[in-house]
């Protein structure tokens, strides 16, 4: 797998000798890994037993020929997404386009010019980057707690009672930033926004239940519990204020406006279960917790704090974080007002 | 023929794309291989081995073109369009004038090679 100097593990497919030895020495010197194969059959041995992060394939092959290459690659779900590069000398359109149809990612015409192979590695392993980050959000999304628990309860529609904690966040004036920008980029900042939030979320033991346009909803401490469940998703609200910060400066750097993130948390006793049909159905959880911190993270706005707790929460906290009372606050739907607090973002006492 | 055997200012490019005693050890690959080259194409011209055909004249043209022996490789490149049944009609440079092609760019890279 590709290390932190951007060096990837490369195959190289080609019968022919020159071919090989000269395709390996440019892809060296751009610094990559590099093995070779002279057929397509030795090519597909190679990438059953080894991770590779690219392919670069001849057509023109003995045994095993470029287009059975292709066609295999596509038919086996674990090197289905690895990129290849076709380098032949092919004559005719016709089997250009046919290598793209089979999902070649790009056809380069040898004598292969070092200049546009840096470029066109550069971009598939850009692309297959961008790749594996969303299965990893998808694996992510589809967390091994709730597949976990699906394997041990069986499916089944309905809820049980549990203790838990639930967090609601967003970004702030995401309309308007969406508004202002083309969707590509927005589609873009979603992406690493995600990617960021999941990360925090998940590695303080919650699961994510809901996205909803930039809006996000987790538990943590169901399906299993969680020992400390309220500690966690406080620290993890903190770890995603972090990740913000950090993000924005990386976004000033080129001239990006900042984001900011409202978060929202609330614990005590919910119904937590598979909601929907049969056909489709997600993890969810609902009750007047789960109301009372989509609440709170809207007050966020009102108070402009980034992270606001509920009594609960605070009890459970103890004296290990500055927690700042805010008093009791009216919510629409609630009979009494609610004592809210703040968490100051990245101050732990 | 008014093209040079060699190419110049790609063999040049080959050197220093990488490195010069890369290309050179690059060379003596291509002649230990091309001779075998020459020979699956009698081979297969003297079979009508069609796959054989093309991919021996497939090889020969892209490492021709890769040290600039221009001329060897828009010949094999003629011979792989043609397919192996135009040239057992006739219909392409002969696999003698090709032979005589590749001995004069055995001839041009050895130079090259020891120079």
């Amino acid at each position: 797998m590709r290390d932190l100097r951007g060096a990837a593990r490369l195959l190289v497919v080609d019968d022919n000798k020159v071919n090989r030895l000269l395709l390996a020495r440019s892809l060296e010197i751009q610094g990559h890994n590099v093995a070779t194969a002279e057929n397509g059959r030795v090519a597909l041995e190679q990438l059953r037993r080894e991770i590779f992060d690219l392919v670069l394939l001849d057509m023109e092959m003995p045994e095993m020929d470029g287009f059975q290459v292709l066609e295999q690659l596509l038919r086996d779900t674990q090197l289905r997404d690895l990129p290849v590069i076709v380098t032949s000398s092919l004559e005719g359109v016709g089997n250009v386009a046919r290598c793209i149809e089979l999902g070649a990612e790009d056809y380069l015409a040898k004598p292969v010019n070092p200049v546009l192979l840096k470029a066109r590695i550069g971009a598939s392993l850009e692309k297959k980057r961008l790749r594996d980050q969303q299965k990893d959000l998808v694996r992510r999304f589809a967390t091994p707690e709730v597949a976990q628990d699906l394997q041990n309860s069986g499916f089944s529609l309905g809820g049980k009672r549990v203790h838990a904690s639930v967090m609601f966040s967003d970004i702030r004036s995401f309309t308007t930033l969406a508004e202002s920008q083309p969707p590509e980029e927005t589609i873009e900042l979603l992406n690493t926004y995600y990617a960021l939030m999941f990360d925090a979320i998940s590695s303080h033991g919650g699961v994510v239940t809901l996205m909803m346009g930039d809006g996000l909803m987790s538990v943590f401490g169901a399906p299993i519990p969680l020992p400390e469940h309220e500690e966690m998703a406080v620290r993890a609200a903190q770890e995603m204020v972090e990740m913000i910060v950090l993000f924005n400066l990386e976004r000033d750097s080129v001239g990006k406006p900042p984001i900011t993130i409202g978060i929202g948390i609330a614990s005590g006793e919910m119904v937590a279960g598979y909601t929907g049909t049969n056909e489709r159905a997600t993890y969810t959880c609902v009750g007047d917790t789960v109301n009372l911190a989509a609440r709170l993270e809207t007050h966020t706005k009102v108070v402009h704090r980034a992270i606001l707790i509920d009594q609960a929460t605070r009890a459970a906290l103890g004296e290990r974080f500055a927690v700042e009372p805010l008093g009791p606050v009216p919510f629409r739907g609630k009979a009494a007002a609610v004592e809210v607090f703040s968490v100051s973002p990245g101050q732990k006492r | 023929m008014s093209a040079p055997t060699i190419d110049q200012a790609t063999f040049e490019a080959l050197k220093e794309t990488t490195g010069g005693d890369f290309a050179l050890e690059l060379v003596d690959t291509f002649l230990q291989e091309a001779p075998a080259m020459l020979d699956t194409l009698r081979d297969a011209l003297a079979v009508q081995d069609v796959d054989r055909f093309r991919r021996a004249a497939h090889s020969l043209k892209s490492n021709s073109n890769t040290f600039g022996a221009l001329t060897l490789g828009a010949m094999a490149r003629e011979l792989e369009l043609a397919g192996v049944a135009k040239a057992a009609a006739g219909a392409t440079p002969s696999l003698d004038a090709l032979a005589e092609e590749y001995a004069r760019v055995a001839a041009a890279l050895s130079a090259l090679r020891h120079a």
